[in-house]
């Protein structure tokens, strides 16, 4: 049957199982917004493509399922490449589609003509400038295939207006025709076997747990491994909620911002089994003095992951899932632990926790947002010290409950990446917890929410500056604060001139209240939370030191 | 150590911008990279010499192997293979020396492909040790231009770096 191309790319979009995109039109795209008009997608119109591809970035960490998000040429495609770019560092499956000048104005410096793909080269799993209308269905067949199996990545397709605007026969492709592109999800018996072994050697195991425990669905397993042992789970940031936060074995986070116990407890494991992991310099700090007396495991779907930062003993290459299954079959279980008993002690000795002296902190308002959501909702954050502090004062339950920017640490990601999982999860509640200069940075995107009526509940830790950055100057450079004090509109007014309801808080007492209203709303609400200006995220490792050498 | 890499590759534009990219990205040192097309017009060659330890071209194989385009690696450094490279050099002979000059390419077995008034530009085959001392004779002439094609390679004997339509990707 003959087709268009935009019609095609909608065909293919709803054969792949997309029920949503997130998107904003132009020039380049007007064929494609034409076949929108009456597909059956739904198909949010946000404020900025940074917007949309956040969005189908938080979709997609919500959902499992590739986030789409469409933009237009030149500014438009280039408006995603932040959105793509944190994408490509998590990990996360998603499908970014862009208009392209013709194909006869490719490579003239035609009006609105950005060379995406040459661009995005090193920030996607793959890409494609799609030249004939021919190839569009394989294209999408091929690029939803790329972005979920495997290691999950975004995948970028870049659509001249006259592909988009052309005609060819469609039928269903068929499977991807990938020769370049294979995924091995079994891992090798003989290296399970090893690892078996060191595990069974091992009298103080450590459980180093991240983003792909998540990504490969592997919690369960997850759970089951460290109760057979009787071992610490430690989690990195892209980690929380692979492990639930409240389990007697959970010790946190570790790393830079991590608990004192979990990073104890890396430093004197003799064996570390890292779980979908990638040794970022966040969690090791000085690579050589990490878990230095320990055997380390390493288990990932991602080949190249196995020795890039840190010398692995037993690499097992596969699907988390799969393999911890498999080794878990191999193992007895333990009945005690010293070892546990040593990091109880730890938990007890140097928990986590802040000094109160009667103005509003940022860690109270932390945990009365779990109290009252108790721990039931989807958190997602931006960046900087916020982003910290609902790590470590919310506790997360379930895999999925916690979205953060982990890899780029891109400000601005929290509030429309909320936007996108509230549109995955229309009947939970999500929110966002963000910081006064993250919140600036696409607040536009109120003006979608309230449009949609995404009753997104946002909680701005307003501290007047960039936190993080006046940390670091505070820590390092004896308190020279240079450009981090921001200010800002007032929120609560913002709020209600784009049509959500905005609320002040600015007493501890008010805070549990004020939460309660704000769930009560059926729309969505902006909570500004004056807090202590100068408060620290502690504990902290500097930078270089060993992560044991902690300071607060 | 030196390793020779020969990899398959999906003929498709942008593949050399991206085994490019991923190198510079990566910090991973390229000696040199030839690249033509294959036996099968939809698979390209690349024949990929990179300077590093054991570690580096783990890391190396690995993330070529993530490019999509990416359909084989074979690093053959080990195996019994034979390696070759064109170059062509002109120098700056007038009548007088080119019956020396000659004589080096008849040493060289090079051949001699254009000739002009003050100039004489040469081509020789061989491996990365001949091209060496070639260009190193004729060195005291004056070169005046050189321009190597990057060493190509391919296994003696039986064995070879194939590619098989069973749409996984290899590795030996
Ligand atoms: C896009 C972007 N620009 C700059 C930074 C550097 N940076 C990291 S944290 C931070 C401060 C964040 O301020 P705010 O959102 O108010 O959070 P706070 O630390 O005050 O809680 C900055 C500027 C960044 N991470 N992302
Ligand atoms: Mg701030």
């Amino acid at each position: 049957m003959k087709k268009t191309g935009a019609e095609i790319l909608v065909q293919s979009l709803l054969a792949e199982g997309v029920d949503t995109i997130f998107g904003y039109p132009g020039g380049m795209v007007l064929p494609i917004y034409d076949a929108l008009y009456d597909a059956d997608l739904r198909h949010i119109l946000t404020r900025h493509e940074q917007g949309a591809a956040h969005a189908a970035d938080g979709y997609a960490r919500a959902s499992g399922k590739p986030g789409v998000c469409l933009a237009t040429s030149g500014p438009g495609a280039t408006n995603l490449v932040t959105g793509i770019a944190n994408a490509y560092m998590d990990s996360i499956p998603m499908v970014a589609i862009t208009g392209q000048v013709v194909t006869s104005l490719l490579g003239k410096d035609s009006f609105q003509e950005a060379d995406i793909t040459g661009i995005t080269l090193p920030i996607t799993k793959h890409n494609y400038l799609v030249k004939d209308v021919q190839d569009l269905a394989q294209t999408l067949r091929e690029a939803f295939y790329i972005a979920r199996t495997g290691r999950p990545g975004p995948v970028l397709i870049d659509i001249p207006r006259d592909v988009s605007g052309g005609t060819a026969d469609y039928a269903d492709p068929g499977p991807a025709r990938l020769p370049g592109y294979s995924v091995n999800t079994k891992p090798d018996p003989e290296q399970v076997a090893r690892a078996v072994r060191a595990i069974e050697e091992s009298e103080r195991p450590v459980i180093y747990a991240g983003g792909g425990v998540i990504n490969g669905g592997a919690h369960e397993e997850l759970l089951r491994l460290a109760e057979i042992l009787l071992a610490p789970v430690a989690t990195t940031l892209m980690g929380l909620g692979g492990f639930p936060g409240n389990h007697p074995l959970s010790v946190g986070m570790l790393g830079m911002h991590g608990s004192k116990y979990a990073n104890y407890a890396v430093s004197e494991c003799d064996l570390l089994i890292g779980v979908g992991v990638r040794f970022d310099d966040r969690v090791t700090s000085k690579l050589e003095a990490f878990a230095p007396g320990a055997t380390i495991i390493h288990i990932d779907i991602d080949p190249a992951e196995i020795g890039k930062n840190v010398g692995v003993d037993i690499p097992v290459v596969g699907d988390v899932r799969n393999s911890l299954q498999k080794i878990i079959e191999c193992l007895q279980p333990r009945l005690e632990s010293r070892w546990r008993d040593k990091i109880q002690n730890w938990k007890k000795e140097y928990p986590i926790e802040f000094v109160e002296n009667g103005r509003l902190k940022p860690q109270e308002v932390i945990k009365e947002m779990y109290n009252v959501t108790r721990g039931e909702v989807r958190v997602v954050t931006d960046v900087g010290q916020h982003q910290m502090w609902a790590a470590h004062y919310y506790t997360y339950h379930r895999p999925r409950t916690f979205i953060t920017s982990g890899g780029l640490g891109t400000m601005g990601f929290g509030f429309p990446a909320a936007l996108g999982v509230q549109v995955a999860c229309p009947d939970e509640t999500v929110l966002c917890i963000t910081g006064d200069g993250s919140f600036q940075m696409n607040s536009q995107e109120l003006a979608t929410v309230v449009h949609y009526n995404l009753p997104v509940k946002i909680g701005i830790i307003n501290n007047g500056y960039l936190g993080m950055v006046r940390q670091w100057q505070e820590l390092f450079y004896n308190r020279r604060y240079s450009y981090v004090e921001i200010t800002g509109p007032d929120f609560v007014k913002l709020a209600e001139s784009y049509g959500a309801v905005g609320i002040r808080v600015s007493k501890k007492s008010e805070v549990r209240e004020a939460m309660e209203e704000a769930m009560r709303v059926p729309g969505p609400v902006v909570i500004d939370f004056p807090i202590e200006r100068e408060e620290n995220v502690l504990p902290f490792v500097p930078p270089g030191e060993p992560i044991n050498k902690m300071l607060g | 150590m030196r390793h020779t890499l020969a990899v398959l590759v999906e003929n498709n534009p942008g593949v050399l911008a991206r085994v490019a990219g991923l190198f510079s990205r990566r910090g991973f040192n390229i000696d040199s990279l030839a690249v033509g097309r294959t036996e099968n017009p939809d698979v390209s060659r690349m024949t990929i010499v990179v300077e590093g330890d054991a570690r580096v071209l783990e890391q190396v194989t690995k993330q070529l192997h993530k490019l999509v385009d990416v359909i084989k690696i074979n690093d053959i450094t080990a195996d019994e293979y034979v390696d070759r490279e064109l170059v062509l050099i002109k120098v700056n002979v007038g009548p007088a020396q080119r019956g020396e000059v000659m004589q080096i390419a008849d040493v060289f077995r090079a051949r001699i492909v254009d000739l002009g008034r003050k100039t004489l530009t040469l081509e020789c085959t061989g491996n990365d040790g001949k091209i060496n001392a070639f260009e190193e004779s004729l060195r005291p002439y004056g070169i005046k231009e050189l321009v190597r094609t990057g060493k190509i390679a391919m296994l003696r004997g039986f064995k070879y770096t194939g590619y098989h339509d069973n749409g996984t990707k290899e590795d030996n």
